[in-house]
């Protein structure tokens, strides 16, 4: 465990800045946000950041190879540059746990090696909450939101940043930074956690359970009348997926520059009416099918795939961020039965 | 699962034959500019095929893998990409990736058995790499029945394979129907369930279906009237797919994604699944 006083930060960040790129939430007029740090930029005080943190590893939009097409031929380019190694710092334990959520899609065999190349260069310097917000519910999915995993776990007490590496990635870069940082002992820490936790076991989603839902699960709620009222108002705008940090899907869609074509990857929105439209159908023809797939991914079919871990990691981004205030905590309350009533 | 070490790069392939078969359907011969086979497969599996700048799009590869030199693909015009693909001349090169999917499980469950193979209009494009591949090793299946509808004699896929090679293998019996008379057709009019049930075949051997969903539907519950189990029952299911390896989220159907835990299904499987297709 190592330490470093509040009023060092900038030194901290200065240092790691150095050898790579360091990204780190930066308040906005838009809200807080990963931005590279540069001389003079101040860390966040924000719980997190408004958009989750998968864009480093699965970025919204990405040029996965180009064509240049003359006359009948075609060449595939493959425009992939080595990626360089970067650290994200204080990314929240909601955050963390949603890069396992997206390893076990894209690092599943045939891998994704745009993904794994990024995730393989990232170090992940993970942040203590110390003030979860009254949406936050990651308790639920058993997710610790005092103790994040991470390369290197970071805990902030009241003057100081306590920094305990738990990986070989996480201890080199601690090694790196030296006579920076100080000896720490867990005392503080675990004072300030204490607190954390009486905060956290007081806000409104504490008692919400998982009870009910999980793998296997599918004839249970799939024909649910619930699903109509649920998804009633829905617009289908995708707001709840594009911030959701979890949420994987996507499009491949070319783009014909005039001097060749670029073929890019984007993210992609199972609340859209086209998202499984074909030529011979459309299997899902209103936004309740569309809806109910959402909630029925994260809660039933994901945990069925993945030794039963559920795809929610209760950052509550989708509940401030819904237009029309509908949520998975909505979802569950009305279709888990007697544990949430 | 296929090795596949870039699984989202395609790979170039040259249109060497394009076949008319019917005014909507065409097959084409793929291979790559050296004129060898992309890559090798197995019965009912499928592969990514693109023009850059129109669109992917995924199709079951129709031609046997016991074809070492080309692959062919019979597609139907019924979108842009397959709009464009049916504009091509010979000598085009597309982009083409894979193979992707669960295949038929012709060495295992299939190995031994009668088998009977059921199509409906373009439903023969995947059955014709399973029919073929069982005519290849013909001495590993037992006897084979076909019947194979579509809408008019001019929508018959592979009309001449079937009636020039299909039809002379000894052990093999083609049963061909069309929807409405025609004057030129002397064979057997109406659809393809009441055919079946017509037919009455014995249920000590696997069935093969594909087809639109409305057919598969009303054959499956033929054949369970004729006694057949669902687990006797096989199928090969279309979904929306982008990347074809499980990960894009849009052929995701309960806990499955037909692109990787299908496309081919066994009836009693597709049970599990939640009604959604």
């Amino acid at each position: 465990m190592r330490k470093i006083a509040l009023n060092q930060l900038d030194q901290l960040f200065a240092e790691i800045a150095a050898s790579r790129k360091l990204y780190l939430p930066v308040d906005t007029k838009a809200g807080a946000k990963f931005e590279p740090w540069q001389q003079g930029t101040v860390l966040s005080d924000a719980l997190n950041t408004v958009r989750s943190a998968k864009d480093f590893f699965f970025p919204q939009t990405e040029n996965l190879m180009d064509f240049k097409v003359e006359g009948k031929n075609i060449e595939v380019i493959d425009t992939r540059s080595e990626c360089e190694d970067f650290v994200l710092f204080g990314v929240r334990a909601c955050d963390v746990k949603s890069f396992e959520v997206l390893d076990r899609v894209f690092l599943a065999e045939p891998v994704d090696t745009y993904y794994k190349n990024r995730r393989e260069h990232g170090v992940i310097m993970s942040l203590a909450c110390t003030r979860p917000q009254e949406t936050c519910f990651c308790g639920t999915f058993g997710i610790d939101a005092t103790e994040p995993e991470g390369d290197v776990v970071c805990y902030k007490t009241e003057d100081a940043l306590y920094l305990d590496a738990r990986t070989e990635k996480g201890s080199a870069l601690l090694e790196s930074l030296g006579c920076l940082t100080e000896e720490g002992d867990w005392a503080a820490v675990d004072a300030q956690k204490a607190k954390t936790r009486e905060y956290l076991a007081k806000l409104p989603l504490a008692d919400l359970k998982t009870d009910g839902f999980g793998a296997g699960t599918t004839s249970k709620f799939f024909d649910a009348p619930e699903w109509k009222e649920l998804s009633a108002t829905c617009l289908g705008c995708g707001t709840c997926t594009f911030v959701c940090p979890t949420c994987q899907c996507y499009d491949i869609r070319d783009f014909n520059t005039g001097h060749g074509v670029k073929r890019f990857r984007c993210w992609d929105s199972c609340m859209y009416s086209d998202f499984t439209k074909m030529s011979a159908g459309q299997p899902r023809l209103t936004q309740l099918e569309r809806f109910r797939q959402r909630f029925m991914h994260k809660l039933v079919y994901y945990p069925t795939n993945n030794d039963g871990l559920f795809s929610c990691v209760g950052c509550g981004r989708c509940l401030a961020k819904c237009p029309i205030q509908m949520n998975i905590v909505k979802v569950m309350k009305k279709l888990g039965g007697s544990a949430n009533d | 699962m296929t090795d596949i070490k870039e699984p989202l790069i395609p790979v170039v392939g040259v249109v060497t034959d394009i076949r008319i078969d019917t005014p909507d359907v065409k097959t084409f011969r793929v291979v790559t500019p050296e004129g060898k086979k992309a890559f090798d497969h197995k019965p009912g599996q499928c592969a990514m095929l693109s023009i850059p700048g129109v669109g992917e799009a995924m199709f079951s590869i129709t031609s046997s893998p016991t074809n070492t030199e080309f692959m062919e693909f019979s597609i139907k015009k019924c979108g842009c990409v397959t709009e464009w693909l049916h504009s091509m001349e010979v000598g085009q090169q597309i982009t083409i990736r894979g193979p992707y999917g669960r295949p038929f499980p012709v060495d295992t469950e299939f190995a031994g058995h009668d088998m009977l193979f059921i199509a409906g209009g373009i439903g023969l494009a995947p059955l014709r790499s399973v029919i073929n591949y069982c005519r290849h090793y013909r001495d590993r299946y037992g006897k084979i029945d076909i019947v194979y509808g579509s809408r008019s004699m001019q929508d018959l896929v592979d009309y001449r394979e079937i009636i020039d090679e299909w039809t002379k293998d000894t052990g093999v019996n083609v049963y061909l129907t069309i929807d409405r008379e025609q004057p030129e057709w002397d064979g057997h009019v109406g659809f393809v369930p009441s055919y079946v049930k017509d037919l009455g075949f014995s249920t000590d051997k696997i069935a093969v279906l594909c087809g639109p969903p409305i057919m598969i539907k009303f054959t499956l519950a033929g054949l369970q009237e004729l006694g057949f189990d669902k687990t006797q029952v096989y199928t090969t299911m279309e979904l929306r797919m982008k990347c074809g390896i499980g990960k894009c989220g849009r052929c995701n159907i309960g806990a499955k994604y037909v692109c990787k835990d299908g496309p081919v299904f066994r009836c009693d499987e597709i049970d599990e699944l939640p009604d959604e297709y």
